[in-house]
């Protein structure tokens, strides 16, 4: 399996390396789309200009990158390419791993729960065969590295990339149990975009299951382990900001990094949903609206934690679509990340109803996208309700598509403890409803 | 969400569309052209009326009483061009600054990719020159723009001496808000691209220009004037710029309200209006009307020297003096008192053109089509290709025998490999990019081995290329291994169809005539081809209905709209220097319908001629 992803590797970094040496580059790196206030690679290199005149480079409204960003890139400023075809083969391998880790434990329970007869005899049909998964992780590397939506992003040095492969290698670490490693890098990418908050829920989970200890609030051992986690996530978080500032030598970096995630100043059109409600909005209600809106990003956790509370892997899944759908600055960069994903799930897609649908509309989005930016921008035709109405189809299309997934996830599991072919109490066939 | 989620009314409605399919085709094609014809008929249409409040209820009063000078220096400036053979350049700023504007000039060369035939230039070597009335009322952050071309010959010599006269007219006038820019520029289109793009310090075609020297505000508004002749019968407004840009329809409409005020016979296309809509030849002509504006939007090229100020987001029209055999004449000075009149008018903006409609038909300069009116035409056939796309992912995901929503029969076939799918779309994209770049790269070689022109060479390579283009499937098939599946059409042509939709989709709002002619030939073949039709037969109707053959009769339909029928021959001609002229145009100034049918329309095209001779 190593030679095909080696291969993999090879081909998306060519792919790369040739787009980075085209004209396409300032293009793409002005797009809306790909690169947002907080990962253009332009206002980094404004950042470190700042910084190396001796001024803090959050003295302005332009930077708004993390300090462990512009150190890093202080030094690696002439390897910036790399940098970035770097992290996205990290991201990539990151994930072929933990799939590949994944899919074995998913095997061996489902071979345990085999031997003890606990499937419906009319569930043979649902039964993952290894063959099937056998090239689950592989084309997971592949959707991730060969996305457009990747691929446009490592072009335009969207800093999303780095992001991307911290939260990447935060997944391999938990799957792979170890609970340090896992605090740290969660604590990481907490830092660097605040929303893989909501990662907590899942790491946790996901940990106990594997250390066999019962999530039950009643039981000692579990807080033990929450309190144990709390401290090593809480503890790194604490030395990194600590780091932050002794390297900075202030805390402006908390507002302007921080502050300008949570309040949305900048209101320049990306694919996300908080530009247009807030260039619209009188200026009274703007408090109120901004929770309502910063709450979605949180509040889906808890439910979504109950619900899926033994599939800690899929609740990841869902909450970096959550994430990514509802934070203040998305880019497609996000979206790659989840969309990955999706091959690890390529079995429920019987049980998928709207997959024609939703990938149609995302794909005619995503054309439109660059045209009715010109439209708008340029030839001044059009005006700014046409790129917002392409915006909220493109987000409803994305909701659909996870809530689906979601919706055959537990449709998979219902069938699994109740059998296929479900009857009704008079004999007949029934079907389920979603109502 | 009941439709999206319960299953039951799921089934009815996809057992509904994809039994029915093929009717439910039909009829939205039919449907989709009926109502696209129906935009013409008057009841159906809007008046145009004024939306910018700063130009509909302020009086301005036209004075300008030097129309008979204008007339003279307009000789002037033709016995001086003629001794100059061409720009008479010291005499122009001699002129301007008699007059008291601050006057400039501009250097420009260009060599073009080959020669154009048309115009018979190839390396083209000029100088604009231009002089900026100061706006004494105002801080001169906006202008205005009029321009003359200096054209070869004897025509448009009157349309610069009215400019003159009218930059002397204005100068003594203290009302002007703007700066007023008076251009008289060479080379026609090569010398406005010069001047807008160093005024705009951008160079998005590579030509080699001077920088200007002076500069005014932001262009607001522009206007060109071509008139060959001392008096006029009509006037004609020309509206389409590049690539099927046009203008704020509040310019349109400003044109027309001052041509009824002062009592200038109007028209648009070269057509008058009419009043009889409700007889037949009343409708046939507004009909005519339209479909000239949508040929001319269609084909992507400026119709008038305006046509490039659309790209830099500057309102512009083209106003064109007439002389017919009509009995009523207008004089200079009145065209002159129009000019002051839409000037004085542009120069009370305070914002830029933008309460009016920018997507618009016009099928009568009184009436006009919105967006909202005419888009539903384009929808009805374009959701032609969503409905054939959803039949076949059907057939794709649902083995015949379907017993319950999503749970389905597990022996499914095996399902076609991604190579069979990628290699067709590599391929013809690659026959795109070759007909995108080789003809003019190897126009030399084709010179030396044959006995034609450049020109002839790069439109024959063109075509030689496209056809190339349809000995595809073979080739196609030979790179692959196995043998092409059942599945492996569908998934195929659900690819192409889904292509074919995104693309319309977006040609369509960029430039909507574009988009439908695409739409009313491609959409039908996208809809019926499948490998197991009769093949001779279908070869025939895709080739008829492909983008090139589309073209070629394009260019007989305009002639026949312009009321100028060409025979076979000369049709042929006329269809090899169109090819030219759209080469040109992409190269000269940008214009995106070459490249767009080269590298996305042919290829995908291509995709369905490869399922016909799927094996």
């Amino acid at each position: 399996m190593e030679a095909p992803l080696t291969l993999l590797m090879v081909v998306a970094v060519t792919i790369r390396a040739a787009l980075f040496r085209s004209s396409l580059v300032d293009l793409v790196a002005e797009r809306v789309e790909v690169v947002s206030p907080l990962t253009a690679w332009k206002r980094v290199v404004e950042g470190l200009a700042l910084l190396d005149l001796g001024v803090s480079p959050y003295s302005g409204d332009v930077f708004h990158e993390t300090p462990l960003i512009i150190y890093l890139f202080h030094f690696l400023v002439d390897y910036a390419e790399i940098t970035f075809m770097l992290a996205d083969v990290i991201t990539a391998v990151a994930l072929y791993m933990a799939v590949k880790d994944y899919n074995r434990q998913v095997f061996r329970k489902q071979k345990f729960a085999l031997e003890a007869d606990r499937y419906p005899p009319d569930c043979l049909e649902l039964i993952r065969s290894p063959k099937e998964m056998y090239y689950v992780p592989l084309k997971v590397a592949m959707f991730y590295l060969l996305n457009p939506f990747t691929i446009l992003s490592c072009v335009a040095k969207s800093t999303c990339g780095l992001n991307n492969a911290v939260i990447a290698l935060f997944i391999l670490s938990t799957i792979k149990g170890n609970v340090l490693l896992s605090a740290i890098f969660l604590s990481l990418a907490t830092y660097q975009s605040i929303y893989p908050l909501t990662l907590c829920a899942p790491a946790l989970l996901y940990l106990m299951q594997r250390q066999y200890i019962p999530v039950n609030f009643r039981r000692v051992s579990f807080w033990w382990f929450v309190v144990q986690y709390a401290f090593m996530y809480l503890g790194s978080l604490f030395v990194i900001i600590c780091l932050s500032f002794f390297l900075l030598g202030s805390w402006d970096y908390l507002p302007s990094v921080y502050g300008f995630i949570l309040s949305v100043p900048d209101l320049t059109p990306n694919i996300g949903l908080f530009w247009y409600f807030f260039a619209e909005m009188f200026e009274h209600f703007r408090l109120f609206f901004l929770c309502v809106f910063q709450i979605n990003v949180f509040f889906y956790t808890i439910p979504l934690s109950i619900k899926l509370k033994d599939h800690p892997v899929f609740l990841i899944f869902m909450q970096l679509a959550v994430i990514s759908i509802f934070k203040s600055y998305p880019t497609v960069g996000d979206l790659a990340l989840y969309l990955a994903f999706l091959p690890v799930w390529s079995h429920l897609h019987r049980f998928l109803r709207n997959i024609f649908l939703v990938s149609c509309v995302l794909l005619a989005c995503s054309a439109l996208f660059p045209v009715l930016w010109h439209l708008w921008i340029y030839a001044g035709s059009a005006n700014s309700n046409f790129y917002y109405a392409i915006t909220l189809l493109f987000n409803v299309a994305q909701i659909l598509l996870v809530s689906d997934y979601f919706y055959a996830f537990l449709r998979r599991e219902h069938h699994l403890t109740y059998g296929l072919y479900l009857k009704r109490k008079d004999g007949s066939e029934a079907t389920l409803v979603l109502k | 969400m009941g439709l999206l989620s319960d299953p039951n009314r799921r089934r009815a409605l996809i057992n509904l569309l994809t039994r029915l399919n093929a009717p439910i085709c039909v009829v939205c094609y039919m449907a989709g052209v009926a109502w696209f014809m129906g935009l013409a008929f008057e009841p159906f249409t809007l008046r145009t009326y004024m939306s910018e409040n700063a130009m509909g209820s302020t009086m301005v009063e036209e004075q300008f009483p030097a129309g008979e000078r204008a007339l003279v220096t307009g000789r002037e400036f033709a016995a001086h061009k003629k001794k100059a053979d061409g720009m008479p350049v010291d005499w122009l700023v001699k002129t301007m600054q008699a007059q008291g504007l601050e006057v400039f000039t501009q250097s420009f060369s260009r060599t073009l990719p080959f020669p154009d035939e048309n115009k018979e230039r190839y390396f083209v070597k000029g100088t604009n020159v231009y002089g900026i009335l100061r706006a004494p009322r105002a801080p001169r952050t906006e202008a205005l723009v009029l321009s003359a071309p200096c054209s070869p010959g004897s025509s448009n010599n009157q349309a610069v001496g009215l400019l003159l006269g009218l930059a002397q007219y204005f100068r003594s006038q203290i009302f002007w808000a703007k700066d007023i820019i008076f251009l008289v520029n060479e080379h026609d289109l090569i010398g406005m691209q010069a001047w807008l793009e160093g005024y705009h310090h951008t160079n998005t075609t590579g030509m080699d220009w001077s920088p200007l020297q002076g500069r005014g505000g932001s262009i607001q508004a522009a206007l060109s004037l071509e008139l060959s002749s001392d008096v006029i019968t009509s006037l004609d407004l020309v509206l389409e710029g590049l690539n099927g840009q046009l203008p704020n329809l509040d310019l349109a409409n400003l044109f027309y309200a001052f041509c009824q005020k002062i009592g200038v016979i109007c028209t648009i296309q070269g057509k008058l209006q009419r009043n009889d809509w409700d007889s037949v030849s009343g409708y046939s002509h507004a009909v005519q009307t339209m479909m000239l504006m949508v040929m001319k939007q269609a084909s992507g090229r400026p119709w008038g020297d305006h046509g490039l100020f659309l790209r830099y987001h500057i309102e512009a029209a083209s106003i064109k003096g007439i002389n017919s055999f009509r009995q009523y004449k207008t004089d200079a000075t009145t065209v002159g008192r129009l000019l002051e009149g839409m000037f004085r008018k542009l120069n009370n903006l305070l914002e830029r053109l933008h309460q009016s409609y920018f997507f618009y038909l016009m099928p009568s300069l009184s009436h006009f089509v919105s967006i909202g009116y005419y888009m539903p035409a384009f929808g009805l056939i374009a959701v032609i290709l969503l409905l054939r796309a959803l039949d076949l992912w059907v057939q794709l995901v649902t083995p015949p025998s379907r017993t319950e929503d999503g749970i389905v029969d597990t022996e499914q076939q095996a399902s076609p490999g991604v190579l069979s799918v990628l290699t067709p779309l590599v391929i013809s994209h690659l026959t795109g990019v070759a007909l995108y770049t080789l003809p003019i790269r190897f126009q030399e070689m084709a010179v030396e081995h044959f006995p034609v022109s450049e020109t002839e060479a790069v439109v024959l390579t063109a075509i030689a290329i496209y056809t190339a283009g349809l000995a595809l499937p073979h080739n196609t098939h030979r790179l692959l291994t196995g043998e092409g599946t059942e599945q492996g059409w569908r998934v195929l042509k659900l690819a192409a169809v889904l292509y074919l939709a995104v693309l319309l989709g977006c040609t369509a709002l960029i430039n909507f005539s574009l988009g439908f002619i695409l739409a009313l030939t491609l959409v039908p073949v996208a809809a019926f081809i499948t490998p197991h039709v009769p093949k001779v037969l279908s070869a025939f109707i895709l080739v008829i209905l492909s983008p090139a053959c589309t073209l070629l009769f394009s260019v007989f339909f305009f002639q026949e709209l312009l009321e100028m029928p060409v025979n076979f021959p000369d049709g042929w001609l006329l269809y090899l220097s169109v090819i030219s002229q759209g080469i040109l145009d992409h190269s000269l100034y940008g214009s995106l319908v070459y490249p767009l049918i080269a590298l996305l329309v042919y290829p995908c095209w291509l995709l369905f001629w490869n399922i016909l001779f799927w094996k």
